[in-house]
């Protein structure tokens, strides 16, 4: 009893002051408010953001998880490669999860404190709470970059990223674009030697380049890019034992992620859904160009464009784009029926550009980042079709009368 | 002729504390009060002072932009004081009851004979006019216009809400002279919407269209029933009226006197014997609070249901439209990682680490707890799957912050009432007044445009 009280002495004290924001902030991490209900409804529901967001956090968490072993284990089996043919046997060690924790904790710790450090300022400076929408932002930044991201470069591009993709439209729920990969697309543009290549997907590669034992560990996409056959098997693409950005390797637990937001509805199936439905299009498209002779063995799309349709959903960050990033409310369509259509051409977007710009084969970035522009257009015209009906149903009835 | 009204989406609140259907007359009240701001955007213009006599159906006042609609004393005796608040504004009018009612006699008027302009000047002579609401902009109705259809719901949806099968029981004749006479008033119908199951009062009826309305909470609402009956359109009028008006109305005709009695539901969890009363617009809420008895001290009394009545305190009285009083405890308390612990007692539209969804039969204890902090609008699509309306609630919302007039009026304005985004008010996990919001938007364009 003592804590609340004190807490609530203290709350007073700040009230009104520039620090009652941050006070406040932390305070509702401990203790919901004892905010009432002063106009309208006199009982709401007990979900609010915080609980929202958390929940997509707890959807992230496994991720997080595998992608920490998975950064132990990418780093011993570069150096020594039998470990790859017991991948189950090899995967969950202690080595594997200290040497993890040592190079994507500090991934974790940086985004957050970086991120939050700029929300809380920018939220004394207008004197408003501070809000949710980063919780999940700065989860998802260390699952998608390169585990040897330089930190200071990853804090550079999340003040960037929270700045100009958030703040200077007005804070969560103002945003056009999502500010996870918008700070990725930063780090893309900005450092590109540090977010593709051969040599950033495992720990040490890039320290080690250019030594005898130098280790080297190209992503799917960058080998099917590169026009060759990758050594991993499916069921590794799948479990995810396979290098990539931190956390988005492992198809299957993002596939639980996924079901887990859209069983309590805090992610939209719909996006889900015809994300996925619009990469198999385009898969089969590509497939059928190829089936038809279109393009030859030995053409540059060649590797990628034959990658069978459904090979496409469990390699690179596609998954991961489309069910925690893809879905997030404020910059996706906000109708039902803009949903479909965005999601579709996510996944349309994704392959595509996977399959025709081989120098950046990650498509779902860009798709995202795109689609996010086009979002309030497509609401437009949905919400236009309604408007229409009315203006129809007003036109008739003014016919019948004159 | 009947036709079916079938709503699919939307959602029953099922809270503890329902009213027992049993009638109990409440304790006359010593004194009554008239709060102008029951009658939106009406300024009122004092006919009678303090100290000044009046019997039930006086004239107390009138509204400023229009004399015609007046608003008259639900009862007989002494206006004693007339409180102001900011700005000299009138915020309650206090009558203190004679001992036994004389009311003041309009004459028997016959509905089946008489003609709209009879009838018209009649109601608003006696006071009736406030009960008749128009669409758009949700006021009382304008007295110029004539309404192409006239609304009437009659099925309670919202929750702990006054059964109105029950509270109509035996009012036949007050409700066919109403409905007669008001479809008078209009070239188009007289549309009724009755529960599918259930005896409505309503069914035998001759000057309706009669709608059976099924599904859940906000089928009742009259808004809905429009939306699916005849939405309105811009430069058309609807009136909406409440069944228990309907009486008053009624018995205005028959008998020539304005007596507003009230069967009001008093219910919710902090009631220690939830059931009906018989009382009087105005009364002290506290004749029949403390008759029933309260639980507990840190209660709110709400003058209506719990989406979309007003807080009264427990001396307060009831208002003016008011069929139910809910009283429900207050949530001004903390709560430990309330953010982020399951919850099992309170209600939840998503399973977020919430379980109301593994039994949608429990009826709840809510509190006045907001459950969280006002934030921006972020998560999409939750207000659609309570929303019934064809049009598009957050966008709706959004236009009229930005005070978009050409937006609002595209997106269907005039069709709504605040208490249509009651429900999504209610879901909303930013906690944005939504109900505050859409009736700012509509005040902006009854100035603007109306």
């Amino acid at each position: 009893m003592g804590l609340k009280q004190n807490l609530h002495k203290l709350k007073e004290k700040y009230k009104g002051t520039k620090m009652a924001p941050a006070f406040n902030a932390l305070h509702t991490f401990l203790y919901t408010p004892n905010e009432t209900t002063h106009s309208g409804a006199h009982v709401r529901v007990v979900d609010d953001l915080k609980r929202t967001m958390n929940t997509v956090i707890m959807a992230l968490v496994p991720c997080l998880i595998f992608g920490i072993f998975n950064a132990g284990y990418q780093h011993y089996a570069a150096i020594d490669n039998t470990l790859r043919l017991d991948p189950l046997g090899n995967f969950f060690t202690w080595d594997n999860f200290i040497l993890g924790a040592w190079t994507v904790l500090p991934l974790v710790i940086v985004s957050y404190v970086v991120g939050l450090g700029v929300e809380f300022i920018f939220a004394i400076i207008k004197k408003h709470e501070v809000e949710e929408g980063y919780l999940v932002t700065g989860m998802l930044v260390p699952l998608i970059v390169p585990i040897d991201i330089p930190l200071w470069m990853l804090a550079v591009a999340v003040i960037f990223g929270v700045v100009i993709g958030k703040e200077v439209f007005g804070g969560t729920g103002m945003n056009i674009l999502n500010p996870a990969l918008t700070i990725r697309a930063f780090l893309f543009f900005a450092y590109p030697t540090w977010m593709s290549g051969d040599k950033v997907w495992v720990h040490g590669a890039q320290a080690m380049a250019g030594q005898p034992d130098a280790i080297s560990g190209e992503t799917i996409l960058g080998t099917l890019a590169a026009n060759s056959h990758p050594v991993y098997s499916l069921w590794d693409m799948f479990w995810g034992f396979i290098p990539g950005s931190v956390g988005e390797t492992s198809t299957f637990l993002i596939i639980i992620g996924g079901l887990f937001l859209i069983f309590t509805k805090i992610g939209s199936w719909r996006i889900m859904l015809s994300a996925v439905i619009g990469a198999i299009a385009m898969g089969l498209i590509f497939n059928g160009v190829v089936a038809q002779g279109w393009i030859q063995e030995g053409s540059k799309f060649y590797g990628l464009m034959n990658e069978p349709f459904w090979h496409h959903l469990i390699i690179g960050g596609l998954a991961f784009g489309i069910v925690y990033m893809a879905t997030d409310p404020v910059t996706a369509s906000q109708t039902n029926k803009g949903k479909w259509i965005y999601g579709f051409f996510i996944g349309f977007m994704s392959i595509m550009i996977r399959v025709f710009n081989p120098a950046y084969p990650e498509g779902v970035m860009l798709a995202i980042l795109l689609m996010n522009v086009f979002a309030p257009t497509i609401d437009h015209y949905v919400v236009k079709g309604n408007i229409n009906k009315r203006m129809k149903r007003a036109k008739h009835l003014k016919a019948k009368t004159a | 002729m009947s036709k079916d009204i079938k709503i699919k989406k939307g959602l029953t609140i099922k809270l503890k504390g329902e009213a027992e259907k049993t009638l109990s007359s409440a304790p006359r009240s010593r004194t009554f009060a008239l709060r102008p701001s029951d009658f939106h955007l009406i300024t009122p213009k004092m006919v009678v002072r303090e100290g000044g006599k009046v019997q039930a159906g006086d004239t107390i006042f009138y509204s400023k932009s229009n004399e015609l609609v007046k608003f008259v004393s639900p009862v007989s005796g002494t206006l004693t004081k007339i409180e102001r608040g900011a700005k000299r504004v009138i915020t309650e009018i206090i009558i203190e009851a004679d001992p036994q009612d004389t009311f003041k006699d309009f004459g028997i008027l016959s509905p089946d004979s008489s003609s709209a302009e009879a009838i018209k000047s009649r109601l608003l002579e006696s006071g009736c006019w406030p009960f008749i609401m128009q669409r758009p902009y949700a006021v009382i109705a304008d007295t110029e216009q004539e309404p192409r259809d006239i609304f009437i719901s009659a099925v309670s949806t919202a929750p702990l809400a006054n059964d109105v099968d029950f509270s109509l029981n035996g009012k036949e004749k007050e409700l066919q002279a109403a409905v007669t006479a008001l479809s008078k008033l209009t070239k188009g119908q007289v549309h009724v919407g009755v529960g599918k199951s259930g005896s409505s009062p309503f069914k035998g009826l001759k000057d309706i269209s009669l709608h059976n309305v099924s599904g859940p909470h906000p089928a009742g609402n009259v808004g809905t029933q429009i939306n699916k009956i005849s939405p309105v359109n811009k430069n058309e009028i609807v009136w909406t009226i409440a069944p228990q008006d309907l009486v008053i109305i009624g018995e205005l005709l028959l008998t020539g006197k304005f007596n507003p009695d009230r069967i009001i539901a008093l219910s919710g969890s902090e009631v220690k014997t939830p059931k009906y009363y018989r009382t009087r617009i105005g009364s002290e809420a506290a004749t029949f609070l403390y008759d029933s008895g309260l639980k507990d001290e840190n209660v709110r009394v709400i003058s209506g249901d719990v989406l979309t009545g007003k807080k009264i305190s427990p001396k307060g009285h009831l208002g003016y439209y008011s069929n139910t009083v809910t009283v429900i405890p207050e949530g001004d308390d903390y709560e430990l990682f309330g953010w982020n612990k399951p919850v099992f007692d309170k209600i939840s539209t998503s399973r977020a680490l919430t379980f109301s969804w593994l039994t949608p039969n429990k009826k709840y204890d809510l509190d006045t707890n907001t459950n969280g902090e006002h934030r921006a609008f972020v998560v999409t699509g939750n207000y659609e799957e309570v929303f019934p309306l064809d049009m598009f609630p957050m966008q709706m919302l959004k236009a009229c912050m930005v005070k978009d007039l050409d937006q609002m009026e595209a997106l269907g304005m005039y069709e709504v009432a605040p208490e249509d985004f009651s429900l999504t008010e209610f879901v909303c996990v930013s906690k944005q007044p939504h109900q505050q919001i859409i009736r700012n938007g509509l005040d902006l364009m009854y100035k603007e445009i109306g």
